[in-house]
């Protein structure tokens, strides 16, 4: 730029800035923000790829939000049956339920109105994924300890409600595809014992399908699972804000300070990602077709189309439906039928409570302490890692089982093998990757406590006077070393003596013991951490470590 | 936006030791707010060309061609735009911004026990006044107890409704597509037909009483040699030389049950591939229902139209509490 321009400039910047300091004052005279605004600009966001993958799923509900405002202004919620006569010629003349109608014409008709169902479509897709993955970050290092054991249970009641909105917003358009969906779910309701014929009749105001359930499903979409997203997100961020971020461990990031970006930086980058999410979801939804709903017809009961599968985020329970062995008993010459029952109702039900209370059983077995700001390394909990991954092969099976007809189809051979198969597959393998995940966690703790005392190889081999091979070895610096060694070591504790001297039997004994029992589970097999002394007694003899880590100590290859 | 930051750097900071990457940046930065801003503009093109360009008619046989083609248009170009605006973005906070890592000290996170004991917690006392706090839950815990009323409304719709369908002695079979009356002479053997009882179209348009009986009268009709039948005890003449007749609705979760295979007689069920023997009384061979279909008995009328005996002998669908076992 010229120095022409930047005088031209230089005039109109300072109005802007002046003007933008009257505004920033005036707001700040009424509202009394500065102190507010100080304690804030202050905050410090750390750095990592994975804290943006709840960045993620909130701007991709920002997205959902913002389409479905759109949708609303021309959907209509009813399942009043009219003649279709729009834009799709294939459905012309043909009977079908107003939702149904409104949703061909946002398709055909509406400008842009294919984009924005499509955009409403995928963003959701990428709410629900991000929200699990972010669970997952969150799980895999440890994330959820005291003090953030509250927002862990707000964060999966967010998870709940994007798959209840996600399915909700499903049924809406009251296609052969939502409609068997809802014949499913009806099924299911109706397996409740005792209250299941109740229930069903509530929700649906009368026999299934009756004429009610798309706008009673749709005040829930629109209206109350949009609200309780917002409200448990606000929750959930303001916990987030008053408790700090997580970090990472190193030299100087301890529990009581943190390190990273400042807070303007941080709104700078988030602004990009939410543009940007905003972008990867439009171009999906201009480029990928999703739920093409006049292929496949108005909802017929009598009706069905092969191949029939809810989104992935449900399909987990229809493959467990797939799987589940068809049993049934009588209670007091009542009906229960245990194959809608256990994958319905039961499953979800022991997941999602086993995810809710993971945090307190934890911190039962670690008797941790105070709180726990600092992440950990998922190798570094080999048990809870394990557990972790025993948990996403499980639902990944029943993932796959809820598409076992597809797969059949494709890889050419019947279903009922598929289906045998992953009814072994689904209760042998995830304590097959618990197992080894532990030991792969075991081994990489191993190597880590190889590299602190012998330090990185790099891959330098060098040959001596008289003929021996050595692999030369750089010692770490302090900074890889404390990044190495700055986790908690657990070792099981003992439940204490039965009774005390005086033959007393001791109080709690057998909650203790059960702790104790756990505590060996998650501990026994520990990797011992190194010690500054053993890693020096080690080092000694391979040369002087150097702080820096620029040149390198050598020693014999083991 | 790029305009704020000089491509070439003021004379105040120190640019000879600044890398060559960092350099260019800002250039980097403003090609990619440019590039954005071009998408917008060709999108707007785009729109005006739509607009002027394309008669209502379509493109393809369907209708459907002219919006797959605005579709990708506005999606790529509005989705890149916004896309490489955002990247430009954090192209910029990532070199240009000035970043350096900051420290924070946190304060300790919890409440200062003083605190909680003289305000919030021991200022309700809820503690000490156990008569008020009893009543107080006591009366919560009977509040839920007027629904219970509300819901016992909904029960003799709920069995009656589910217990009974629109056939019952003497119904036609009419055939799903054309509603047309259906003789032994029109199915060949190895044919399944969908069909729906007469009285079906008595039903009124309005309200939902049609959807609801499609929901669980519809029936699959059958022929095969009455010598693969295998006819359970007392199901003897429920067929008409070889055509026989089961309930659609799946007894596992009530889709409908569809996919026929003529020479093994089963039909599976696409929802969760629950396999029923059509020649064995609907006997269930694989997957998770637990009851066989329900057998509609069939008879001929005077006319030679096939017709139900009666309805069927069992709830059709899937199971609840109430059926009778």
């Amino acid at each position: 730029m010229t120095e022409a321009a930047e005088t031209r400039t230089t005039p109109r910047r300072g109005w802007v800035l002046s003007q933008a300091e009257r505004l920033v004052e005036s707001v700040d005279q009424r509202a009394r923000s500065s102190r507010w605004l100080r304690r804030n600009a202050g905050r410090v966001s750390p750095d990592h790829w994975s804290f943006w993958l709840g960045h993620l799923a909130l701007f991709s509900f920002v997205v959902i939000v913002l389409s479905g405002l759109l949708l609303v202004l021309w959907f209509k919620p009813s399942m009043a049956p009219v003649t279709y006569d729009g834009a799709y010629e294939p459905l012309g003349g043909v009977v079908v339920s107003e939702a149904y109608a409104s949703t061909l014409d946002i398709s055909f008709e509406v400008r842009g109105g294919l984009l924005v169902r499509q955009v409403h479509y995928w963003a959701t897709h990428v709410f629900v994924a991000a929200m699990a993955v972010h669970l997952l970050r969150v799980f895999f290092t440890g994330a959820f300890r005291t003090p953030r054991k509250g927002n862990w249970l707000i964060g999966l009641g967010l998870l709940v409600l994007g798959v209840v909105g996600g399915y909700t917003g499903h049924a809406l358009p009251d296609d052969l595809l939502s409609g068997t969906g809802l014949r499913v779910v009806e099924g299911g309701i109706l397996a409740i014992p005792i209250v299941g014929t109740y229930l069903s009749s509530a929700i649906f105001g009368g026999e299934y399908p009756g004429d009610d359930i798309v706008s009673r499903l749709y005040l829930l979409h629109v209206f109350l699972v949009p609200a309780l997203i917002v409200a448990l997100l606000a929750a959930h961020l303001v916990l987030v804000r008053r408790q700090g971020h997580t970090r990472w461990g190193g030299a100087g990031k301890t529990g009581r300070s943190s390190v990273g970006s400042p807070f303007a930086v941080h709104i700078a980058r988030a602004g990009a990602y939410l543009l940007m999410v905003f972008g990867v979801v439009l171009v999906m939804a201009g480029t990928l077709q999703i739920n093409p709903v006049w292929l496949r017809g108005p909802y017929d009961p009598a009706h069905v189309g092969a191949g029939s599968q809810p989104d992935w985020y449900i399909a987990f329970l229809d493959g467990a439906l797939r799987l589940m062995p068809p049993w049934q008993i009588d209670v007091f010459g009542h009906e229960v039928t245990l194959s809608v029952v256990i994958p319905a109702m039961v499953l979800p039900g022991i997941m999602i409570t086993a995810l809710a209370i993971y945090p307190w059983i934890e911190q039962k077995v670690t008797g941790a302490e105070g709180d726990g700001h600092i992440l950990e390394r998922p190798r570094n909990m080999p048990t809870r890692t394990g557990l972790g991954v025993g948990f996403i092969v499980f639902f990944v099976l029943l993932w796959i089982a809820g598409g076992n007809d597809v797969i059949a189809t494709a890889v050419d051979v019947p279903v009922n093998w598929v289906t045998r198969f992953l009814q072994v597959s689904v209760i042998v393998m995830p304590p097959l990757a618990y197992s080894v995940t532990k030991r792969i966690c075991l081994g990489l703790q191993r190597r880590d406590r190889d590299t602190l005392v012998h330090g990185r190889d790099t891959g330098v081999t060098v040959v001596s006077r008289d003929g021996r091979f050595s692999g030369v070895h750089r010692p770490l610096n302090r900074h890889e070393a404390y990044a190495l060694t700055s986790y908690e070591h657990r070792v099981p504790f003992e439940p204490g003596p039965e009774t005390d001297e005086n033959g007393i039997p001791a109080p709690r004994q057998r909650g203790a013991k059960v702790r104790a029992w756990l505590s060996k589970v998650y501990f026994v097999d520990v990797i011992d951490q190194p010690t500054a002394a053993g890693i020096g007694a080690s080092a000694g003899d391979a040369g002087q470590s150097d702080a820096t880590g620029q040149s390198g100590g050598r020693m014999e290859g083991s | 936006m790029t305009h704020t930051y000089s491509p070439q750097p003021s004379s105040n900071q120190t640019t000879t030791t600044e890398p060559p990457a960092r350099r260019h940046t800002p250039r980097q930065v403003a090609g990619l707010f440019i590039v954005a801003v071009s998408l917008a503009v060709s999108l707007v093109v785009a729109a005006a060309i739509f607009y002027f360009g394309f008669s209502g008619d379509g493109l393809g046989a369907d209708g459907a061609g002219e919006v797959r083609v605005t579709n990708l248009v506005i999606g790529l170009t509005l989705g890149l735009a916004l896309l490489l605006a955002g990247a430009g973005v954090v192209h910029w906070s990532r070199v240009v911004m000035p970043g350096p890592d900051v420290v924070e000290r946190s304060s300790d996170d919890a409440s200062v026990p003083a605190q909680r004991d003289s305000g919030a917690v021991r200022g309700a006392r809820l503690g000490r006044r156990k008569l008020i706090r009893n009543s107080l839950l006591g009366a919560l815990a009977l509040l839920p107890v007027p629904a219970v009323w509300a819901l016992r409304r909904f029960d003799p719709l709920a069995s009656t409704g589910r217990e009974r369908t629109a056939w019952t002695e003497g119904v036609r079979l009419l055939t799903d597509v054309g509603y047309r009356p259906i003789r032994v002479s029109d199915l060949q053997v190895g044919e399944m037909v969908s069909v729906m009882p007469a009285s079906y179209l008595e039903l009124p348009d309005e309200g939902p009483a049609r959807l609801n009986e499609r929901a669980k009268s519809p029936v699959m009709l059958v022929r095969m040699q009455p010598d693969e039948l295998s006819a359970a005890e007392g199901r003897e003449n429920w067929h008409v030389d070889g055509i026989v007749a089961y309930s659609k609705i799946c007894t596992h979760l009530g889709c409908p049950v569809s996919l026929y295979d003529r020479t093994t007689h089963h039909v599976l069920c696409p929802c969760h591939q629950a396999t029923f023997d059509l020649a064995d009384n609907g006997a269930v061979l694989f997957g998770p229902a637990t009851r066989p279909l329900p057998q509609l008995p069939l008879a001929i009328d005077d006319d030679g139209y096939l017709v139900a005996r009666s309805d069927f002998t069992e709830p059709v669908g899937p199971g609840y509490w109430e059926r009778q076992a």
